[in-house]
């Protein structure tokens, strides 16, 4: 039930606020409403693991064999924890812009936040399509009507590419369905699977399954649609789309990809591990030569993207660990990082790197806490990004599953450093320098701006200095997920 | 049978009336009740409850599938009369008339849904189509209607010439010589020459029928030059109608020599949904754009065609249901705007809120995105293709189609929400915007929980 309640809550806030008469009302009921709901997914983080409400099994479409299925396990407890904690940081930190028609945007948003709780609870997999593609339809909405000017374009290729690439999951969801044992959806019965589908097949359902998730998260070459979806999105919607949309993709393949189909996993294991990679140093150079703000954290994120789907194909416990620990990490942190752009361009009406300069002096602040953010990006030791990456390089240079683990640790950490690069490059242009014309009327941010930077902040560096209750949590359901994605036992 | 005797009834009944009131109140409440009771009398038809004692020889089987679709028909047709009956009478000059063809078209569909003999379907072929071929002309000033009627009725006679042919071929070519499909379906000991090109222009005409591609070069001219009151129900009820026909052909005749014909059915699909959705991704008239739509609509809908399995069945049940809800909600609003060109659509979000609601729900489930009706209506036909574990490219293919239909039906979606603009619509009476919505919200219930159309189908079945 209380699992329930997180896609309750967002769901009927947000049917509820497009009712509302202002946007002002609006507004603080979307917030109110993420509080609630980050409340309960705290109560479900307090919550015994085998108790009968962390889960949901109710009969949906009998004639489909398809059940309203849904558990809290501790992968999706962290997944929904980071949900509950993005919305209200994301609502706080953009309290101030202004939406025309509010109470659509903040209803839409939170529908988003009802499918994304949904894809990230389902336990049966035609659920998990329905959920999949509700978060879609409100965050398309977002973007094309309160984005920039190239906005349509834009959304609409992200709407197409997404939709195509779950239109041949659908098709692998069904295919998978008539091969069951007992004609179920159910998360069990698929796994089940994995001695039923022959090797022959699981190579191409692979592909069926893996694009859709390569899209969403993205993996080069599907990521054409992100730089420009990133860019032209409203902040709030880029935030959610980075930071918590992106990770559905991720829970797709730990889930019901990886676990379903080991040996088409394991097979494709190398050539996927290689585009991830080759999408790594590409984002990263084009991140080195970028000016404009949005674009470069946008590039940043595929090249963090590439490295968790590299891990979780090393099929190793530590890689695995840290994928997960690090799903968290980026979320928090890619939030972190737009609110700073999002502030520095409602200040200065610019994205543009080259234009600003001098802004430490002007506004200590914000570049006490962009930096303690950016260097977290980098995975600097003690703030979390560091214990995810170091969790998931031992894991690819220890992997088994492939021969070529040695040069996959060396290409990743090449892009490592190519982030610290680009990364510090842009704190250095940004804050120090000359100060100009545009920056020297520049202020420092208000205290309700401080606040949820420093939230963030917070979160870095406890999950960087003590990320066993993360581990802890998340520990058994990536042991169980390890245990089957085991191609060798078949 | 109930339905065929009082749908020819009520069509005369509407005939004369006409003689003492063309339009007006009266007329909308005899063709609302006319539909109530044909609607009233099939669902008795289901429980059992008989008309006529008439012994038909076999010539029609009242099987639940068929009286389903009736149901699903009728259904749909109710709703067009509440919200387009005002259109209908303000296409001419002749309101109760047109209402009398809508009857008469209803008649040949509901002899489609339960013949059995192949005399019968080509009785009810032509029964469907002749009042057609009027109410496409009915604007009788209006050039293009003109020519769309005589275009429509040329290439309707070409098909039924064929399809005359077929039927020919397979009576010679059965051994006992019969036209009963049940007949046709046994004592085939070999398969002569003759019964596969019997059978092969039977496809063709019923592809001429169901506009399928590379049959389908009629389609976009009729369904833009006929009124758009009357475009909305050709597109749906009588389109669906004619699948059902082509699906209880088959099932009921060939399914056993499916191997036969099958490859011809997948081709025919796949051509079918290509040319349909790339030729809509060019449309700048939205009426044109949902003609073409129709076309793609048809290569999914002919997936029901090549597996003939329950799912199929099930599904194009579900799939007619969604489909007629979700195209007659388009042309309903579609009717209101002043400017039918896609720029017409621009800024209707914010100047008519509810008008591009019921519209967006309309196009989301022609779509096929979950919440919606259209979605279980494709899965249902995925599915029944990847049942039969063949015929996986057509699936594939299927879905990159689908990926290609949202690129048209977004761009009315983002007229109306994301581009600037005045779109002007015409004034709506308050019910016309309750019907919207009873429209918008059915597709969302069968969305939510197509159980519920199942359940029935279970109910029948048992």
């Amino acid at each position: 039930m209380v699992a329930f309640l997180l896609i309750l809550v967002p769901f009927i806030a947000g049917v509820a606020a497009f009712f509302f008469p202002s946007t002002r009302g609006a507004r603080a009921w979307a917030l109110l409403a993420s509080l609630l709901t980050l409340g309960v997914s705290v109560t479900a983080l307090c919550l015994d693991k085998g108790s009968h409400l962390l889960q949901l099994n109710v009969s949906w479409l009998p004639a489909l064999d398809s059940r309203f299925a849904i558990r809290l396990d501790g992968i999706g407890q962290l997944l929904c924890l980071l949900s509950a904690i993005s919305f209200p940081l994301i609502f706080g930190s953009t309290w101030r812009t202004e939406y025309r028609n509010g109470r659509n945007f903040y209803a839409l948003m939170l529908l988003t936040q009802a499918g994304m709780m949904g894809a990230f609870l389902a336990m049966d997999a035609l659920l998990f399509y329905f959920f999949w593609e509700l978060a879609l339809v409100p965050a398309y909405f977002l973007s094309s009507i309160w984005g920039g000017e190239r906005r349509i374009q834009a959304t609409f290729k992200f709407f197409i590419y997404t939709f195509t690439g779950s239109l041949l999951m659908l098709i692998a969801i069904i295919y998978l369905y008539f091969h069951t044992r007992n004609h179920s959806f159910s998360l069990e019965s698929f796994y089940g699977l994995r001695s039923l589908i022959p090797a022959s097949d699981q190579g191409w359902l692979f592909w069926l399954f893996f694009v859709a998730f390569a899209i969403k998260m993205p993996i080069f070459p599907f990521h054409s649609w992100q730089p420009d979806t990133y860019e032209q999105s409203p902040p709030a919607v880029t935030m959610v789309l980075s930071g918590v949309m992106v990770k559905m993709g991720l829970l797709g393949l730990i889930r019901w990809l990886a676990p379903t189909l080991p040996i088409g996993t394991w097979a494709w294991g190398d050539t996927v591990s290689g585009l991830c990679i080759a999408g790594m140093i590409y984002a990263s150079l084009i991140a080195l030569r970028q000016d404009d703000l949005k674009r470069l954290v946008a590039y940043s994120s595929i090249a963090h993207m590439g490295l968790m789907c590299l891990a979780v194909f090393a099929t190793t416990r530590s890689g695995l660990q840290g994928v997960v620990l690090q799903i968290f990490n980026h979320g928090i942190n890619i939030i972190g990082l737009w609110i700073v752009v999002d502030l520095i361009e409602k200040q200065f009406h610019t994205r543009k790197i080259s234009a600003l300069g001098g802004l430490a002096a002007r506004a200590p602040g914000l570049a006490l806490l962009l930096v303690v953010v950016a260097l977290a990006n980098i995975a600097l030791p003690l703030t979390n990004a560091f214990m995810g990456e170091f969790l998931m390089f031992n894991g690819i240079f220890s992997s088994e599953a492939t021969i070529y683990n040695v040069l996959f640790t060396v290409s990743a950490a090449l892009c490592v450093i190519l982030s610290a690069v680009y990364m510090l490059n842009m704190i250095q242009k940004l804050f120090f320098g000359p100060v100009n014309a545009l920056t020297a009327v520049g202020r420092d941010i208000r205290l309700d701006e401080k606040l949820a930077l420093a939230a963030i902040v917070v979160l870095i560096l406890i999950v960087g200095i003590y990320p066993a209750p993360v581990i802890n949590l998340t520990h058994e359901a990536v042991e169980a997920v390890l245990a089957k994605m085991n191609y060798k036992i078949i | 049978m109930n339905a065929i005797i009082f749908s020819a009834l009520w069509g005369v009944v509407m005939m004369f009336a006409g003689l003492i009131r063309k339009k007006g109140a009266a007329t909308r409440v005899l063709a609302l009740l006319g539909i109530g009771a044909l609607l009233t009398l099939n669902i008795l038809d289901i429980r059992g409850v008989h008309f006529t004692g008439l012994d038909f020889h076999n010539l029609i089987d009242i099987e639940p599938f068929g009286l389903l679709f009736n149901c699903i028909a009728f259904g749909a047709c109710g709703i067009y009369f509440l919200l387009s009956a005002r259109d209908i009478e303000n296409v001419g000059e002749d309101g109760a008339e047109y209402f009398a063809l809508i009857f008469f078209i209803l008649c040949g569909v509901s002899i489609l849904s339960v013949f059995n003999s192949l005399l019968l379907l080509f009785l009810g072929i032509e029964i469907m189509s002749i009042p057609l071929y009027i109410l496409t002309g009915s604007d009788k000033r209006n050039l293009k209607g003109n020519e769309a009627s005589l275009k429509y009725f040329l290439m309707g006679a070409f098909s039924t010439g064929l399809m005359l042919l077929g039927i020919a071929f397979l009576y010679g070519a059965s051994e006992k010589g019969s036209f009963f499909l049940d007949e046709l379906a046994m004592g085939r000991s070999a398969l002569s020459p003759l019964f596969i090109v019997g059978l092969i222009l039977l496809l063709v005409s019923m592809g001429f029928k169901v506009s399928a591609a590379p049959f389908h070069f009629w389609t976009p001219d009729v369904y833009d030059g006929a009124p758009t009151v009357f475009t909305s129900f050709m597109a749906t009820i009588v389109k669906a109608a004619s699948f059902v026909a082509v699906i209880r052909l088959f099932g009921n005749a060939f399914a056993d020599i499916g191997p036969q014909w099958q490859l011809f059915v997948a081709i025919l699909a796949a051509s079918t949904l290509f040319i349909g959705n790339l030729t809509a991704v060019f449309q700048q008239s939205v009426k044109r754009m949902l003609a073409y739509s129709s076309i793609a609509q048809a290569g999914f809908m002919l997936l029901a065609l090549l597996t003939l399995n329950t799912m199929a069945q099930e599904g194009i049940l579900l799939y007619a249901a969604a489909y007629c809800l979700a195209t007659i909600g388009c042309f309903a609003v579609l009717i209101k705007m002043k400017d039918q060109s896609l720029d017409g659509f621009n800024g209707l979000g914010r100047s008519q809120p509810l008008l591009a609601a019921v519209n967006t729900i309309c196009l989301l489930s022609l779509t096929g995105i979950p919440l919606t009706a259209g979605f279980f209506a494709k899965y249902f036909m995925l599915a029944s293709v990847l049942q039969t574990g063949k015929f996986l490219w057509l699936v594939i293919f299927a879905v990159l189609c689908a990926a290609v239909s949202v690129y048209y039906y977004f761009r009315v979606i983002q007229a109306m929400y994301f581009r600037e603009g005045e779109a002007k619509a015409l004034n709506l009476s308050g019910s016309y915007r309750f019907w919207l919505l009873v429209i918008a919200g059915l597709l969302i219930v069968l969305g939510l929980f197509p159980q519920w159309l199942l359940d029935r189908l279970n109910f029948v079945y048992l």
